[in-house]
């Protein structure tokens, strides 16, 4: 890979987010009551006091500069002032940053290590019993709705085996390694599920490819065994493709956890989102939905880069 | 088993399309009807009320059939939407190629790269939605995977020979594209366009199942379950049955979707 490629492959992250935060803004100012619709709905706040919000905000200014000037703004890293709280919405996303990622990381894990030997045995035992069985759990974790499995997971391991909490980060007072432990449990495997169907289906593909290939069979052919063929000489092509998926994914696990840390009182970013829709919390939306696509978008360059470097096959030029 | 999965999970998208036609109508409860002598609190499942009662006393099974005329209908008018502008987008994009291909596929990747679900949620919290602007909102934001099928049917098909020969004869660029060219693409649309189906299920479920998507009294499988969940301890009856339902609706979905699939492409 050259350094031109990545130079221009960087390039044109910039066009895209310009793109993402012009749609936001164009969206933001489409809406009745635009952004200061959380004071339109207050009682207690006077057109007057509006009208001077308003030009407090910048917000009485033509439309192309105000989004020039927000976007100058989000550039300089100045994200504005939380409306609920007062606070700046950075602090209020960074206090909020560390349950998502401490939840995202362990569903990121968990992803992984059920995803890799499932998607590998229902390759290698392609159309047995246990592959067909395996294909029908996908397809159902793919298609079970999250907020109901995590209802169901709630009331089963909860509160009838009683074996772990309904919900929350910590019980008050503890703060052991195994008590956060217990309350990740149950948020991290239901987050997981839909990353681990998707992948196994994903991998198990891409195996039974890389097992028609002429050099498996001649691997056969000088005698190694079953698993030495699968491992050393299928899985490594068949993971090429598999390390772009998980890494475009791993920004969708991250943004992806509104619901189920909404259902399990989470305190990440997920549930700031939720809260913050429910406050009409204008700043907090938008600082969370760029830095949601921004991650998007870098996590799909990662996936380029790391794909051109992987594979020596892959020339970008 | 694998050859019938479709061809079961089209039975039973029917009768549960007729079901939810049939049971709102048959039952002796109206969806909204709240009795009095039930209010307060949960009552479990009995003669009188099959899947029991919520807290306003209203009848349970009434309400999840007549939801599911809601969430069915919302899921397949969004997947019209995201098929219509996909379809329209894609084929728009990969019949001219050129500047139009550019600005269009640059747009797409604009909206991909939005987290779908904060992005539909920052939506109908903005403009606070009746039906018609969630389909509009639900299907505005998943066309993207259709639009990119479609271009890349009509950027290898345009090139073919009776494409030529439609031009020929003096067709022009409306009647190649929707008369020649389209039927040519439909396997994959058809294909993309049943699994939208089940998506748009789901993410309408999980807006209403936050509160953001259709609003009490109006039941659809989603708020059920929203109206469910502080009773799990207490009524789990009332969870069960719009969950499982969206599941199976679902799983049934992509079950035939995936059987068309292999259909449609062995076929060709």
């Amino acid at each position: 890979m050259s350094p031109q490629f990545l130079l221009r492959r960087l390039l044109g992250v910039v066009p895209l987010l310009l793109g993402i935060s012009l749609l936001l803004f164009i969206i933001i100012h489409l809406a009745p009551g635009g952004p200061l619709d959380a004071y339109v709905d207050n009682p207690s706040v006077t057109p007057e006091a509006l009208a001077q919000i308003k030009v407090a905000y910048g917000l009485d200014q033509p439309l192309p500069i105000q989004y020039f000037k927000w976007v100058k703004s989000l550039a300089q890293g100045m994200w504005g002032y939380s409306i609920r709280s007062g606070r700046p919405v950075t602090t209020e996303i960074a206090d909020r940053l560390g349950a998502t990622l401490l939840l995202g990381g362990a569903a990121l894990i968990l992803s992984m290590s059920l995803a890799l030997p499932i998607g590998i045995v229902t390759a290698a035992l392609r159309r047995s019993a246990w592959d067909h069985a395996l294909t029908f759990l996908s397809f159902a974790g793919i298609s079970v709705p999250v907020f109901w499995l995590a209802l169901m997971m709630q009331l089963l391991f909860a509160i009838s085996l009683g074996l772990l909490p309904v919900a929350g980060y910590e019980t008050i007072g503890s703060s052991g390694v195994l008590d956060r432990v217990r309350h990740l449990a149950m948020p991290a495997v239901v987050l997981s599920l839909a990353t681990v169907a998707a992948w196994s289906r994903f991998l198990r593909a891409s195996m039974v490819d890389a097992l028609g290939q002429d050099h498996i069979r001649t691997a056969y052919a000088k005698g190694h065994s079953t698993m030495g063929v699968l491992i050393k000489h299928a899985l490594r092509n068949a993971l090429l493709p598999f390390v772009t998926v998980v890494s475009m994914e791993m920004a969708s696990i991250i943004s992806g956890a509104v619901i189920t840390e909404t259902v399990f009182a989470w305190p990440g970013i997920g549930r700031l989102f939720v809260e913050s829709m429910d406050g009409r919390d204008y700043p907090v939306l938008m600082a969370l939905m760029i830095m949601g696509s921004a991650a998007l978008v870098l996590a799909n360059l990662a996936a380029d880069v790391v794909y051109g470097l992987i594979d020596p096959r892959i020339r970008y030029d | 088993m694998t050859e019938n999965r479709g061809a079961l999970s089209l039975i039973f998208l029917i009768v549960l399309a007729a079901l939810v036609c049939v049971v709102p109508m048959i039952s002796p409860y109206e969806y909204d009807q709240e009795d009095l002598d039930l209010i307060g609190q949960p009552s479990p499942p009995g003669r009188a009320h099959w899947f029991g009662t919520d807290e306003l006393g209203q009848d349970s099974l009434t309400r999840v059939f007549y939801g599911g005329r809601i969430s069915l209908a919302v899921g397949l008018a969004s997947a019209l939407v995201a098929t219509l502008l996909g379809t329209t987008v894609g084929a728009l994009a990969g019949f001219f190629g050129g500047l139009i291909d550019g600005v269009l596929m640059r747009f797409t990747d604009v909206v991909l790269s939005i987290p779908l679900l904060p992005l539909v949620l920052l939506l109908s919290g903005l403009f606070r939605p009746g039906l018609a602007m969630l389909v509009m909102s639900i299907g505005g934001l998943t066309w993207m995977g259709t639009a990119r099928v479609v271009r890349s049917q009509f950027l290898s098909l345009r090139e073919l020979e009776f494409v030529d020969a439609a031009r020929a004869l003096g067709a022009g660029n409306g009647r190649l594209i929707v008369r020649h060219i389209l039927p040519n693409a439909a396997a994959p649309i058809i294909v993309s366009a049943t699994l939208a189906v089940g998506s748009s299920i789901m993410l309408e479920s999980a807006l209403s199942f936050l509160g953001f998507g259709v609003q009490p009294p109006t039941p659809t499988w989603g708020n059920l379950l929203k109206d469910a969940s502080p009773w799990i301890g207490a009524a789990p009856w009332l969870a069960l049955p719009p969950g499982l339902l969206i599941f199976a609706t679902v799983l049934a979905v992509n079950f035939l979707g995936d059987g068309l699939r292999e259909t449609l492409e062995i076929s060709r």
